[in-house]
């Protein structure tokens, strides 16, 4: 029994640190300013909310699609190269993931704007004679995210090529199959668990994403996490932004369950 | 060893996606010796001026150890926390441990905005009772940071534990230990490496947290990421390229000094 007491102080401080304080937020969500359902259906036909909501998912769709398809080009070397192959590779993926999110934005900010590295190279060069945009838009804003969720894309990927039986690849290549169909058609669908936890991870990180959008994004490709910052502290709205984060939250989670049907959670790490 | 190997054309692939990873870190270091006030290129001379405000200015110095301090207490709330948390499922096994594990992994699951709207909630409510423990506060930062990390630490020490052999744990409470030596004396000697690594995880993501504390501080808890946050939202102050680069620098530092011990301690 004395066991079972040393569970106790942890899920009593999340009870009152976070599942009592979501509560609150979802008090808000159907009170402020005025009782009932009103920020719900204020979602529903808000044309700037639907349209930050379309651009997430546009945004966080490309980024999947981009960071699952680099994560599998570089795990494949990092699982499967050489001695040194996997070394480099293993240091070119934590690294970065080992850096915050601030320095990484910074570091894209330093090569896309005006006067940054690129445009600077691109000008001295005469390729270019006024800077390109390349940042305070959409285009930083994937750039940006999808360097940040690479090596999260890696894990999973990872697990799933480490794990498959290389008998059946042998196989393959033994009966005469090419490098490229062997690929294709036995050890991309072997790896079918990992491209499925890693897009899946990688969507629902996006889809909650705010710093690296409020940086590079420059308050031009607003997402719904940097909406949920500006109804709480620029134009206080205090009920919107508590109805965005409830529909938020079901939605991620109607997302993990959807994942928990096609992937155990030992697959994920 | 695989014995399928990469071929060219992934090999290809790779190095292009390990040079997009690493450009933006490359590219802060030339920007840091700019001898400008603003964000550029250096054109000619070189400065190490950026580096000198770091220890000049001592809103940079007060940052660090503000970071340091929320650091080290979010980290010692949140690694007690979990370890007690884990050893009573490892040892109690309860009928909903998923349930339970579940329950406290959900800061770890839910989009960070929704986590730094609750705890904007919770520590405004605070604030109406105490004035040193609610929303702008040391204290309320490292609570909440101790919220963020403890799913976590929890992770890590119950992945150390899963490997730990029950029999020894069984022995013990056969020859009649109680609760507290078999946790103190027989579990925890063997899961140290696990709880050092929970303490250590917990202390870089409370130093690199900003997605809560953005929402949780004004102008009096500044931290490190807050400041940096002000330096790159308004006039984009390249004393962060300078400060980019030294935590480039230890974090590459730290990352072979590990390998350097995880290498040792596989021969």
């Amino acid at each position: 029994m004395g066991a079972a007491l040393l569970m106790a102080p942890l899920l009593l401080f999340l009870v009152l640190a976070y599942a009592w304080p979501f509560l609150g937020v979802v008090k808000w969500s159907v009170t402020l300013p005025t009782p009932g359902l009103g920020q719900y259906s204020a979602l529903a036909t808000d044309a700037l909310v639907q349209s930050v909501f379309i651009r997430t998912l546009r945004i966080a769709l490309i980024v999947t699609v981009v960071s699952v398809a680099a994560a599998y080009a570089i795990t494949m070397v990092w699982v499967r190269g050489s001695p040194a192959q996997r070394i480099v590779a293993e240091f070119c993926i934590l690294v970065p993931f080992w850096i915050s999110v601030l320095t990484r934005a910074f570091g894209w900010v330093a090569l896309l704007s005006n006067r940054g590295l690129i445009n600077t190279w691109l000008q001295s060069i005469g390729f270019i004679s006024e800077p390109l945009a390349l940042v305070r838009n959409e285009f930083g804003v994937i750039v940006g995210m999808t360097h940040f969720l690479i090596p999260f894309a890696v894990f999973p990927l990872a697990s799933a090529m480490r794990s498959l039986d290389e008998r059946v690849l042998l196989a393959a290549r033994g009966l005469g199959s090419s490098r490229m169909r062997t690929f294709w058609t036995v050890f991309v669908p072997m790896t079918r668990s990992g491209i499925i936890g890693s897009a899946m991870i990688v969507f629902v990180f996006s889809l909650g994403f705010f710093v690296t959008p409020a940086i590079l994004g420059g308050g031009r490709s607003v997402m719904i996490a940097e909406l949920i910052y500006l109804r709480i502290f620029q134009s206080p709205d205090w009920g919107l932004g508590a109805a965005i984060s409830v529909v938020l939250v079901l939605f991620v989670g109607a997302l993990m369950a959807l994942l928990f049907r096609y992937v155990r959670p030992k697959q994920l790490i | 060893m695989p014995t399928y190997r990469p071929g060219p054309v992934s090999l290809i692939l790779a190095v292009l996606v390990a040079l997009f990873l690493l450009l933006p870190l490359l590219a802060v270091i030339p920007v840091s010796l700019t001898p400008s006030r603003m964000l550029a290129m250096p054109t000619g001379e070189l400065s190490l001026r950026h580096y000198r405000s770091l220890i000049e200015d001592p809103r940079w110095l007060d940052a660090i150890l503000l970071s340091i301090r929320i650091g080290i207490v979010s980290s010692v709330i949140s690694t007690v926390l979990a370890l007690c948390f884990s050893l009573g499922v490892w040892m109690f096994q309860p009928r909903f441990t998923a349930a339970l594990v579940g329950f406290v992994l959900l800061p770890m699951v839910v989009p960070p905005v929704v986590s730094a709207i609750t705890l904007y909630f919770l520590l405004t409510s605070i604030s109406g009772m105490s004035s040193f423990f609610g929303y702008d506060t040391w204290l309320g930062v490292a609570m909440a940071h101790s919220v963020m990390t403890v799913p976590f630490a929890t992770v890590l020490i119950l992945v150390s534990l899963s490997q730990l052999d029950r029999r020894i744990d069984l022995a013990a409470r056969g020859l009649g230990a109680s609760v507290w030596e078999r946790a103190t004396r027989i579990i925890m000697p063997n899961i140290k490496f696990g709880i050092v690594t929970a303490a250590l995880l917990s202390f870089v993501l409370s130093w690199e947290e900003i997605g809560v504390t953005l929402f949780i501080t004004s102008v009096n808890a500044i931290t490190l990421p807050r400041l940096m946050w002000m330096g790159l939202r308004d006039n984009i102050d390249p004393a962060i390229a300078a400060l980019s680069v030294i935590l480039i620098i230890i974090t590459v530092l730290v990352l072979a000094l590990r390998s350097v011990v995880v290498k040792a301690r596989g021969n």
